[in-house]
């Protein structure tokens, strides 16, 4: 992993993104969304106010750093919840096969044929904006892809010789599914997880974008939603928030192609 | 002498100026914006704001109103009052047709009045003091009430009491009446097409009982639901007129500064629109008098003119807008006063306990709003957590009570009886509605005041009574009163007249010309 630059790269962004998340609030302790100057205050002008202000004159600064929490702490959590629901699912239809599979295969294309990002505005209309909708409606439309990779994986191991040795020395299904084969499976789910919380914080800023975030918590989605309008006199509220979605995401492509080099054997083995 | 040479100019121009200046042309097409797209045209039927808007130039009322809620002729050319009040005689104006040809009588009137009753709150509610309509003639209307009604003369404008076609309409379906997509009025328009997503055209009324009028050929009505692309279609010269409410704030600045461009916030003095939030008066802590006393003191209303609606408008001081009848702004005061918020809320026992906001989903301006109270809230303490919702779910919370602050705007119809009343007696409290007594405010002696002040004569009386009324009012703050609003209406210098009534665009096509 350390050898590849843009992995490297992709780690430190995120690192960096991390610690703001984590720490950056209690720099700042105060609220976003408390009015501290007069509106569109162009950024660089005040030391206080680094960033310039709003619409409302809130601290565009503060905005970016609390929207990290809000942004990363949803990409993290919605993949979390995505592969609690997703990593079972696949592993099951891949391990039992036949109708088990039918029936699980048919469920998670049922799901695959909506289109994800109409499906989550749905649901979170559907459930009304707060932080749990959203992180719940986001694992809802990308835990698909993880079952079918799950599913895809295990059928190629279960045919191993030494699933098949543990199957003969007795060991119940599930520990053969926890012990033999899900370990295996882990590098491209990885992999898979690290290019999910990019989409998941994309998929909230969307949302946030459309108005449908959570109103009492502040994202950077909700500040380009919120500056779009008054784009044309006052670039900087959405600017400062949009090069941070993009930046983190770009950090954890950059992780997602890395860990992708490191991990599969004969990438790693090509690259060398 | 040279000093009386000099006034002898000054007032040879004056003379001359308005014949010079203002001899209206005629011809030519307006763009004028509407949003959002009405959900019908059928002003009998459906009375949402662009409805209005738009067939206020096809239909018509009895009487129009003047910016200073002076009634005028419209389809009666005079009327008279019987000495105890309760008679009303309307004259009809002869030689009037409908957009079909068919002459519109005293039988258009009654119809239209039975109708109403059905298919109108508003007017439902207004024609309740009415005891009976009769027509002695063809061109002759007499109203008998049950008892004197102060405000009566003040009901008859387009959207409050349009005129519909007998003859169309007369025993059939209302709801599926073919005529209701291609509305048939009295008025200056006629409707021509309307393509749904993308424009509604009207056509000049070639037959108008005024001679000359209207002076403009066509109106389209440009639908366009961003609300980034109607500043940019102003700006590009696709619509020559932003009728109220239609850009952001953010934006009016920008385009008032345009190449010439007028802009001017008449027209709404019928409606004098008024923002409060709904406070919940039966549970939690906002049924305590001190907690709604201290949302009041904390709330900065000066702020929220200035930045959010960009200083247009002016802070409320209680329930009658500034520019309705018999307003005083002798009330208690409530200035920006976080500290005595504070010791309020600290008096009535407050301790933290959540309060939910639901803002109002009518765009980024109203989202604003909602954030900048949450945080004048948070501020004395107040434990606030906004829900988010689009405009029904939001009125349907507010309308089942299921909420503790929640935005609105009410319209106030020119009169404490018609516009104010509503939305403090106790007889207004009825779940599921969302325009009455939501609060859940009761008060005997406010009841009494309002049932007085409708009926009481004369004027003076009237008066006394409504000042009564908003002082106790404003005293017991049942609901919080932010702004009274101002929504501008921004269009090109060379449209003329466009603005001439209380109720501005809505029925100004008439007198409007284009200069070329």
């Amino acid at each position: 992993m350390l050898r590849s630059p843009s992995g490297v790269i992709g780690l430190i962004i995120l690192l960096l993104a991390v610690s703001v998340a984590v720490f950056g609030p209690m720099l700042f302790p105060n609220s976003p969304w408390r009015m501290v100057q007069r509106p569109f205050l162009p950024p660089f002008t005040l030391a206080t106010v680094p960033l310039g202000t709003d619409a409302l004159g809130r601290d565009v600064f503060a905005g970016m750093i609390f929207g990290a929490r809000v942004s990363l702490l949803v990409g993290m959590v919605s993949t979390l919840v995505a592969l609690v629901v997703g990593v079972p699912i696949g592993a099951m239809a891949g391990y039992f096969g036949g109708r088990v599979d039918d029936a699980l295969m048919r469920f998670t294309e049922f799901f695959q044929t909506i289109p994800s990002f109409a499906l989550a505005i749905v649901l979170v209309a559907i459930l009304q904006p707060s932080i749990y909708s959203i992180v719940a409606s986001i694992a809802v439309v990308s835990w698909p892809p993880v079952a079918r990779l799950v599913r895809g994986e295990v059928l190629s191991l279960r045919t191993r010789e030494y699933v098949q040795a543990a199957v003969v020395t007795g060991q119940s299904n599930t520990w053969i599914i926890l012990r033999e084969i899900l370990p295996n499976t882990l590098s491209p789910v990885i992999v898979l997880a690290s290019l999910m919380v990019a989409t998941a914080i994309l998929l909230e800023s969307s949302l946030a974008f459309l108005g449908l975030g959570d109103p009492n918590l502040i994202s950077w989605g909700y500040m380009v939603g919120a500056g779009r309008t008054v784009i044309r006199q006052a670039w900087w509220i959405t600017v400062f928030p949009g090069v941070a979605i993009l930046i983190s995401v770009l950090g954890l492509n950059l992780i997602g192609e890395g860990l992708n080099d490191a991990l599969n054997p004969r990438l790693s083995r090509e690259g060398r | 002498m040279p000093k009386r040479v000099l006034l002898g100019l000054l007032l040879a121009c004056g003379l001359t100026a308005p014949a010079l200046a203002q001899e209206p042309k005629t011809g030519g097409a307006i763009n004028a914006v509407i949003q959002p797209e009405p959900p019908g045209l059928m002003l009998a039927m459906v009375q949402n704001g662009p409805v209005q808007m738009v067939s206020g130039n096809i239909f018509e009322g009895l009487l129009r109103y003047s910016p200073k809620l002076e009634p005028q002729p419209e389809l009666a050319e005079s009327w008279s009052v019987s000495e105890d009040a309760k008679t009303y005689t309307f004259k009809l104006r002869k030689g009037v047709t409908w957009h079909d040809g068919k002459p519109f009588t005293a039988a258009d009137v009654l119809f239209s009045l039975e109708m109403l009753k059905q298919t109108h709150a508003r007017a439902r509610n207004n024609l309740a003091q009415v005891d009976k309509v009769e027509a002695p003639d063809d061109y002759t209307v007499v109203f008998t009430l049950k008892q004197p009604f102060g405000p009566f003369l003040g009901i008859f404008e387009v959207g409050s009491m349009p005129m519909v076609p007998k003859h169309l309409y007369e025993g059939t379906d209302w709801k599926t009446n073919p005529y209701n997509n291609a509305p048939v009025g009295t008025g200056p328009f006629m409707f021509k097409e309307w393509q749904k997503g993308s424009f509604i055209r009207l056509v000049k009324n070639p037959n108008y009982y005024e001679k000359g009028k209207p002076y403009l050929d066509e109106i389209y009505w440009q639908i366009i639901p961003d609300a980034a692309a109607r500043s940019v279609a102003y700006e590009t010269g696709k619509v020559d007129v932003l009728p109220g409410g239609s850009v952001e704030n953010f934006d009016v600045p920008r385009l008032s500064k345009l190449k010439d461009t007028c802009v001017t916030g008449a027209g709404w003095e019928f409606f004098s629109p008024l923002a409060w939030l709904w406070l919940n008066n039966r549970q939690g802590p906002l049924a305590d008098k001190r907690v709604r006393q201290a949302v009041m003191y904390a709330i900065d209303r000066d702020f929220a003119k200035d930045v959010i609606w960009n200083g247009l408008g002016k802070v409320a001081t209680g329930p009658s807008a500034s520019t309705i009848k018999y307003y005083t702004d002798d009330v208690p005061k409530y200035p920006y006063d976080p500290a005595k918020a504070k010791a309020l809320l600290k008096e009535a026992g407050y301790k933290g306990e959540k309060i939910r906001l639901l803002p109002l989903a009518y765009g980024e301006t109203w989202q604003r709003w909602g954030e900048a109270v949450k945080q004048n809230l948070q501020d004395v303490g107040m434990n606030i957590e906004t829900i988010a919702t689009d405009v029904a779910g939001g009125n349907q919370k507010i309308g089942d009570w299921d909420y503790d602050i929640a935005f609105t705007y009410l319209y106030q119809y020119g009169d404490p009886a018609l516009g104010v009343g509503r939305n403090y007696v106790s007889s207004a409290i009825a779940k599921g509605q969302v325009f009455n007594n939501v609060e859940g405010y009761s008060n005997p002696e406010i009841d009494k005041l309002f049932a007085d002040g409708a009926v009481a004569t004369p004027d003076s009386k009237r008066k006394e009574i409504y000042e009564k009324a908003q002082k106790i009012l404003v005293e017991d703050v049942p609901v919080a009163w932010m702004l009274e609003l101002q929504f501008p209406t921004i269009m090109r210098c060379k449209v003329k007249n466009l603005i001439t009534t209380g109720i501005g665009v809505n029925d100004g096509f008439k007198d409007a010309w284009l200069d070329k």
